[in-house]
């Protein structure tokens, strides 16, 4: 299965995170939120300016930009088409 | 409950340690306790229902931050104060908000004493990540109950929490709670009574961190006397973040710098890095259990929600729908709200005039209507558009409209350096600045906020635009411009413009030296849309309102004491046969404030100002609009308003000693652009003031736009005249 970062996604894409990397007190936010590696992401939608994501992470909504999303490495599942 | 003395006892252990120095013992009930929780699981909602109107706010020492207490009584009768702390994901902090929830809860905050038992509010429709805050509070040594918030919204999910497993597994009391229903509250008010059991599972963090943390604890729990689970607890948060050790050395003057530092090395040595551990272990765990706890259905449910933000945040329709909504709270503010404030102006109008008939003329009727009753009236007039904006705030807030709002508007903001949530505040400074600057409060990153408050007064508000109308009436010619512009329209748009346009400069300027470093993550919950609990919007309206009287009141009323005095005094004697319009004309010409005007003539003068212009300076200083009444006192034309053509006529007129007209084009042009940039109001000072619970930054503010107002107008008017526009 093929790896990207979460900005790279396109909406309906889902994976689960392998890893995540960068400044370390970004990580550990990320983390808190729930991006462990092992979750599953999918990806919702882009705002109407195509930045920041709205992604589904633990059964919540979470809005973050793309150089945050760059952080999360995933491997990806499947992609729905709606 | 049988078992309560013995947890009193070990209580009195607990809170003997965090007030090393006197000692005091814990109460054998709670009665100082925590409300923590993740933002949005519902704690405002429980705060209010368990307190009612019995609210306190204060603000931590040193910081913006609010702290909210309120009393509440318990089932058995006793009365207990809750504090409300920040909503926070972690106990990890970063940003002051947080550091407060973890200071307050390990005891470090001054001023706050460390609470007798936790209330932990958890979003049970969110259950995994509300618990990842439950873990780490579970390990502070001190009694918590879980608030199990919004069953129903879980419900709706198809989400089944065992709430009896929960309660298990936790080994703390688990409150099942729709707090908006206030079902469930009564419930809480029960176990508010007693202390519950001490919580005794720790989760296994890796070995070398928990090697780490133990030494660590050891010896704070040696030489600060602190209970041990307290001491574990400080450790961790101590290898995690090193400046709390400054912390604690200040509050309990141990150094511990040294040893953090070398242990966090050793633990980087062997590669452990506890940043990316400790939330790694803490969800593996969660995950465990929410697997035996929660029943999630076997099918992806779609919820209302998700079908709601189709159309609200859809490519296109998302935006038009913003525009709109944006469109219908500016006009409520910028249009409705002048009825109210009609309404205040007349009833303030009036009640002059009923002291004035009633006190014999002379200084206390003047100090009475001129001074109290306007400097109230200037004060209190300000509030239907503070009430109208938060009603609205208030309920796109808990409708969950907002965090959509910011979503939409994000990536326009972040191009001039801010964030998604500026965008309101900003808007409705185009009204008035002092309730943009209050709603500034929905940003929870503080940088982000503090520059969105600096940029708030660069919005042309509505009270400067009765000086661009008198300006623009009196002095821009009205001709056609490519066709079917018209001077006037367009100098008053580029007003507005010029506006937005320093705005982002400033901002710029600023996040390169005020604020560097990078931008904070915009890390935003969506949060599912519901409808606002109109307790919630009432509440909110009523605290906005009245701590904007109390607080910024006490001061925009003082100032314009001051400034009625300056106005007032020294008193003119009138000529006989003098008309009313001329003797109070040479009264302000008289006064102090006249005398200041022209104290300061020689500074505004290369501004193309003379010193009568130069009182109006002063006077508009209680409020922008206030320029238009002080000049046409100056100018002998009585009390004219900015459509006046006799005050239109007056300023044509006026001439310089030398007999040149004092107005031309380009002063006119200067003076609005003056006061586009200007910092003119004492409101906005003392709004500032009370946001940021300092004077640095209203001074600050006062000085950067005071600055930027005359280098800008004083190169308009040099290059202006050199260029002979006039
Ligand atoms: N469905 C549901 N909504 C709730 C419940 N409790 C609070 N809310 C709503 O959740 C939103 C956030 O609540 P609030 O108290 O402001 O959260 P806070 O950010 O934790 O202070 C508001 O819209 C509340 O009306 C509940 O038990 N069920």
């Amino acid at each position: 299965m093929p790896l990207t970062t979460l900005d790279r996604c396109c909406p309906g894409v889902e994976g689960n995170i392998t890893h995540l990397s960068g400044e370390p007190s970004l990580v550990r936010r990320l983390m808190e939120l729930g991006f462990v590696p092992g979750t599953r992401v999918f990806v919702v939608k882009l705002a109407p300016l195509g930045d920041p994501l709205q992604v589904v992470v633990r059964g919540y909504h979470l809005s973050l930009r793309r150089l945050e999303a760059q952080s999360i490495t995933l491997e990806v599942n499947e992609v729905t088409n709606e | 409950m049988s078992s309560c003395h013995s947890h009193a006892a070990s209580r009195q252990r607990l809170s003997g340690a965090a007030e090393p120095s006197n000692g005091a013992e814990a109460p054998d009930r709670p009665r100082y306790i925590a409300l923590v929780g993740n933002p949005n699981a519902g704690k405002t909602t429980v705060f209010n229902a368990l307190t009612g109107m019995r609210q306190k706010v204060a603000n931590y020492p040193g910081v913006t931050i609010e702290k909210k207490e309120g009393r509440c009584r318990t089932s058995s009768g006793r009365q207990v104060i809750l504090l409300d702390l920040p909503g926070t994901y972690s106990l990890e902090s970063r940003s002051p908000d947080e550091d407060i929830v973890r200071d307050v809860l390990l005891g470090l905050q001054e001023e706050t004493p460390r609470p007798d038992m936790v209330v932990v509010i958890v979003d049970s429709s969110n259950l995994e990540r509300n618990l990842y805050l439950v873990t780490q509070v579970a390990e502070l040594g001190l009694p918590v109950i879980i608030a199990l918030n919004m069953l129903d919204l879980a419900e709706s999910y198809g989400r089944e929490v065992n709430v009896n497993l929960l309660h298990q597994r936790l080994g703390m009391p688990v409150v099942p709670l729709v707090a908006r229903k206030g079902r469930g509250v009564d419930k809480l008010r029960q176990y508010l009574d007693d202390y519950p059991r001490d919580v005794e599972w720790r989760i296994p963090l890796p070995a070398a961190i928990q090697t780490e943390k133990e030494s660590l604890a050891a010896g704070l729990s040696q030489s600060l006397g602190v209970d041990l689970h307290l001491a574990d607890a400080l450790a961790l948060r101590m290898l995690s973040n090193e400046e709390l050790a400054k912390k604690v050395e200040r509050r309990w003057g141990h150094n511990w710098q040294p040893r953090v530092a070398a242990a966090r090395r050793r633990l980087a040595d062997e590669g452990v890095a506890l940043s990316s551990d400790e939330p790694t272990t803490r969800y593996h765990w969660i995950t465990d259990l929410c697997e035996d706890v929660m029943s999630v259905p076997s099918h992806e449910v779609k919820t209302l929600t998700e079908r709601v933000d189709r159309v609200l945040t859809h490519r296109f329709f998302g935006p038009l729908i913003f525009l709109a909504l944006m469109a219908f709270v500016f006009q409520s503010i910028y249009t409705w709200a002048q009825l109210p404030m009609a309404l205040v102006e007349s009833g303030v109008t009036h009640l002059g005039r009923f002291v004035s008939a009633v006190l014999p003329e002379g200084p206390l009727a003047s100090l009475l209507v001129d001074g109290v009753i306007a400097g109230v009236g200037a004060v209190v007039v300000f509030l239907p558009q503070i009430l109208f904006l938060f009603l609205f705030l208030a309920v796109l807030d808990d409708s969950g409209y907002l965090a959509r709002a910011a979503f939409i508007m994000d990536k326009l903001m972040s191009s001039v350096g801010l964030h998604g949530r500026s965008f309101i505040p900003l808007m409705s400074s185009f009204a008035c600045a002092i309730p943009g600057i209050m709603a500034t409060r929905t940003i929870d990153n503080r940088r982000d906020r503090l520059l969105t408050i600096l940029l708030a007064p660069l919005m042309s508000c509505s009270a400067r635009l009765p000086v661009y109308t008198l300006m623009i009436a009196a002095f821009i010619p009205n001709t056609r411009v490519w066709g079917f512009f018209r001077l006037p329209g367009l100098a008053l748009l580029s007003m507005y413009l010029l506006g937005i346009l320093m705005a982002t400069a400033v901002g710029w300027l600023f996040r390169q030296t005020l604020f560097p470093g990078k931008p904070a993550p915009f890390l935003m919950e969506l949060p599912p849309y519901r409808s606002p609990a109109l307790r919630n919007v009432a509440i909110t309206m009523w605290e906005q309102g009245w701590q904007f009287l109390s607080r910024a009141g006490t001061i925009i009323l003082s100032i314009s004491i001051v400034l009625w005095f300056l106005a007032s005094y020294p008193h003119y004697r009138p000529k006989p046969g003098e008309s009313p319009a001329a003797v109070a004309g040479a009264q302000i010409r008289h006064s102090y404030a006249g005398r200041l005007g022209r104290l300061i003539e020689p500074v505004v003068q290369p501004l193309g100002f003379d010193w009568k212009i130069g009182i109006g300076l002063v006077g508009s200083f209680a409020a922008r609009e206030v320029l238009i009444s002080t000049l046409s006192t100056v100018y002998n034309v009585g009390n004219a308003d900015e459509s006046s053509v006799t005050l239109r006529e007056a300023l044509r007129r006026e001439r310089r000693p030398d007999g040149r007209p004092v107005y031309t084009p380009l002063v006119a042009v200067c003076l609005m652009v003056y006061f586009v940039l200007a910092f003119q109001c004492v409101s906005t000072l003392a709004v500032v003031k009370r946001e940021t619970n300092s004077w640095g930054w209203p001074l600050f503010m006062m000085g950067y736009l005071t600055t930027l107002a005359y280098v800008v107008t004083f190169a308009l008017y040099q290059v202006g005249k050199a260029m002979g526009w006039g």
